[in-house]
């Protein structure tokens, strides 16, 4: 099938499922892969149906330039094997094990371990022999950190390989997220808003925008305006977090500091917001679940305006340390061209010079009418997401400023029934750009309107591979910055 | 160097009075524990319990509601749900209990039944531990924001370091343990691990919904539902000391070889003044109310 000729969809839109062709497992592999030479981003890759004797897959191609969606459906013929993409693109190589996970059968695929269902201790990892020497570190780790297990290669301090084994968060989301056999509708909003509880409004808002669009409920603009507010708040607290922990991890503590309480400040604007510091009942379909009278946003911008100024000083500091820029720059480097075989996203992948930004290429609620300017550096080290950060946190305190003095007027939400009949047979994607990067929430149901399949890809599913990557022959005394400059979801992954 | 102390001056003195001075200010709309004017209910109602995702609010009789609060995620989905305005959140940030079972309450009383003053150590575990607690934290299963509100009482505004608290790197270290999340299976053996890996005498504290009761996640076969009746051994035991000095043994919290939990503290996640409440409270170093 040519690549013009797949349907698409927009960001947030709900199709029928008639209207994909299923193709056979053959086309299915070339088209998807001709869609990648052509300079489409996988953003899913999943079976439908996993238990049944011919596995259904789709693949969610992002035409970043366009600014749609392309669905491609193939079908296994029972007991037929998946040949795998990987050793042709190495950014699905994740989903593929993860469609292996699931019970398709997938062949040719150089790596096929555990992603998360299964447990991560059967791991095997690839190990170099000779000189080398081993280095496990996990799943627990000597802090408030969640867990996961890192196995280094290394030759001395160098390190040749380090190859990242998830799982230990698995609390079985996506399964509980569709409606039979267990899964409970009342839970899918705080399933949501706790994959990755760093991430509850980004989150939040993929999910609210994929069940707004099957239940053809769209949020009315003063509830998309308030959740803007709150997925920039968002940013702005761990984007301001991850500059103190940087400067933690090279000893630079009076960023350090500042930073750690500055990011408490924006979780308390989020707080002031609706009274929980992560944002938890915040976002819900069809809106929010809490107003900005005139009295709380004239706070809001005061208290804003007042922690920019703390900020910045403390940011300048940073900058001003040659002792900081000695250690930032040229650790942990990715190339673009890394970035771009990998799948990477988000800052990860604009600190290696990519344009690639949710809110720019597939912009969902106010983000169509305000945009953000998208912030990018080329050096693709720790110095470049470091940066790429501090221009997102001037970004961000400009559109949530500008928000907050142009709030639209009207409801905050239309809400719909719990148990409201969603569209029958459709399929809808959600496309969100949360701190971390590109968060997808994807969902079909079937034929009486209840959810049969629900994926979720949280950023951190791209970029750990990332991390893994970055950390290639660097010294391992340089893994806890390289970390931090990345600081990855494991709850997000694990799902 | 100029630049540097030149900033210092600009960010000040950060790190609170609280105890010795007010507590931090809560936001207006903090959810604190659920208040239900029955007064207002229409007969037979049961919108809030039909909507609560966790069960945490049911009705074991048609007229008397029960509250569980370590299944709480004070999450508004019955606030909303309430036809007549019957609920409410109150904005008292002190949730935390000894006893799971003191965790619940009847919403409709609105005198605090949280029995804090059992919040407190033995005199002898306060003698040991009331001046210097090291703790060890495990996220098993969390969503990373239990762990980043216990973080933040390590940062200059809290500087939980002032009371002799201190989360350490290696259970070697440790005094104690603080979990969260649901405790997935595959983190069980780690779990385990790290508990036994804790000289005695050593506590066990459960933060948020997770590690109480499962959270979100209660009832999912992929997780343990947090820390009651979690065994402490099953393949492991090297160092399962069993010091009469482990809280919760003669308690009889979830059998002989279930981890003890010296302390709950409820939430999803719980306030980091809730958090410091409990602990300061558990130490004895907040008066019983
Ligand atoms: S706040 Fe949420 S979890 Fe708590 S009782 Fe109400 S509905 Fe249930
Ligand atoms: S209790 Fe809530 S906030 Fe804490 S780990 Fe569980 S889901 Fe996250």
């Amino acid at each position: 099938m040519k690549r013009q000729d797949l349907p698409t969809i927009r960001n947030a839109q709900a199709t029928p499922c008639a209207r994909l062709p299923t193709l056979s497992g053959a086309r299915f592999r070339d088209t998807v892969l001709r869609a990648i030479e052509g300079g489409s981003r996988v953003s899913a890759l999943l079976t439908l149906a996993p238990d049944a004797a011919s596995p259904t897959l789709l693949a969610v191609l992002a035409d970043d330039l366009a600014g749609h969606l392309a669905l491609v459906q193939g079908r296994l013929e029972p007991g037929e094997a998946f040949r795998a993409m990987t050793p042709h693109a190495p950014e699905v190589h994740l989903f593929e094990r993860e469609l292996a996970e699931s019970g398709v059968r997938v062949e040719g695929h150089p790596h096929l371990e555990p992603v998360r269902a299964s447990p991560p201790a059967a791991t095997r990892f690839v190990t170099l022999g000779g000189d080398g020497h081993e280095v496990a570190v996990g799943p627990v780790h000597a802090g408030i950190i969640e867990p996961g297990h890192f196995r280094f290669q290394c030759l001395g301090e160098d390190v040749l390989q380090l190859e990242i084994a998830l799982g230990y968060q698995h609390r079985g989301v996506e399964r509980a997220m569709v409606s039979s056999p267990h899964g409970d509708p009342r839970r899918r909003v705080h399933y949501a808003e706790t994959l990755a509880g760093d991430t509850t409004i980004g989150h939040g808002t993929a999910h609210a925008l994929v069940m707004e669009a099957l239940a053809a409920t769209p949020a009315p603009p003063r509830g998309q305006a308030i959740r803007g507010i709150g997925l920039e708040l968002e940013r702005l607290a761990n984007h301001v977090g991850d500059l103190g922990a940087l400067a933690n991890d090279v000893a630079f503590l009076p960023t350090a500091s500042y930073c750690g309480r500055l990011r408490g400040d924006f979780l308390n604007l989020t707080a002031l917001v609706c009274g929980s510091r992560f944002g938890r009942g915040l976002v819900r379909p069809g809106g929010v679940g809490f107003d900005l009278d005139a009295v709380r946003r004239d706070e809001l911008l005061d208290r804003l305006r007042a922690t920019r100024a703390d900020l910045r000083s403390a940011i300048d500091l940073l900058w001003s340390a040659s002792s900081v820029l000695g250690r930032f720059q040229e650790t942990g480097r990715l190339t673009r061209a890394d970035a771009d075989q990998l799948g990477l996203v988000g800052p990860a992948a604009r600190a290696t010079g990519a344009e690639r930004d949710v809110r720019k290429d597939f912009a969902f609620d106010l983000y169509r009418f305000v945009h953000v300017p998208t912030a990018n550096w080329h050096t693709g080290d720790v110095f470049a997401r470091a940066y790429v950060r501090q221009l997102e946190i001037e970004h961000a305190l400009a559109y949530v400023e500008d928000q907050l003095l142009t709030l639209p007027a009207g409801p905050t939400r239309v809400a719909a029934p719990l148990d409201a009949p969603l569209a029958r047979d459709h399929l809808a994607v959600a496309l969100v750009e949360g701190w971390r990067g590109e968060l997808v929430h994807l969902a079909v149901t079937d034929a009486d309107g209840r959810l049969a399949r629900y994926k979720v890809v949280d950023p951190s599913f791209h970029n750990w591979q990332g991390l893994a990557h970055a950390l290639r022959d660097q010294a391992i005394s340089d893994f806890p910055l390289c970390n931090k400059s990345f600081n990855l979801s494991y709850a997000g992954h694990d799902l | 160097m100029f630049r540097i102390l030149q900033a210092r001056l600009q960010q000040g003195h950060r790190t609170m009075r609280y105890p010795d001075g007010p507590p931090p200010p809560l936001p207006d709309r903090f959810r604190g524990r659920l208040l239900m004017d029955r007064a207002r209910c229409p007969d037979t109602c049961r919108a809030c319990a039909d909507a609560c995702p966790t069960t945490a609010l049911t009705f074991p009789t048609p007229t008397s509601p029960r509250l569980d609060l370590g299944r709480c995620l004070f999450c508004t989905d019955c606030v909303a749900a309430c036809p007549t305005e019957a609920l409410g959140h109150l904005r008292d940030p002190q949730l935390a209990a000894r006893d799971r079972e003191a965790l619940i309450v009847d919403p409709t009383v609105p005198a605090d039944r949280l029995e804090v003053a059992h919040a407190a150590l033995s005199a002898e575990l306060q003698r040991v531990f009331g001046r210097s607690l090291k703790l060890r934290q495990v996220s098993a299963g969390g969503c990373n924001a239990c762990e980043s509100d216990l973080n933040v009482l390590s940062t200059v505004g809290w500087d939980i370091g002032r009371f002799g608290i201190q989360f350490v790197a290696s259970p070697r270290h440790a005094d104690g343990l603080v979990l969260t999340g649901p405790i997935p299976d595959h983190m069980a053996l780690a779990v385990q691990k790290t508990w036994a890996a804790i000289p005695g005498p050593k506590i066990a504290i459960a933060v948020g919904a997770c590690a109480i009761s499962g959270g979100p996640y209660a009832g999912h076969p992929e997780v343990h539902d947090g820390l009651p009746g979690f065994p402490t051994t099953g393949d492991v035991h090297t160092n399962d000391d069993a010091s009469p000095l482990d809280e919760g043994h003669a308690r009889g919290t979830g059998g002989a070889s279930a981890i003890p939990i010296a302390l709950h503290i409820p939430g999803c996640p719980p306030h980091p003044l809730t958090i410091l409440d409990g602990f300061l409270r558990l130490l004895g170093r907040l008066p019983a109310r």
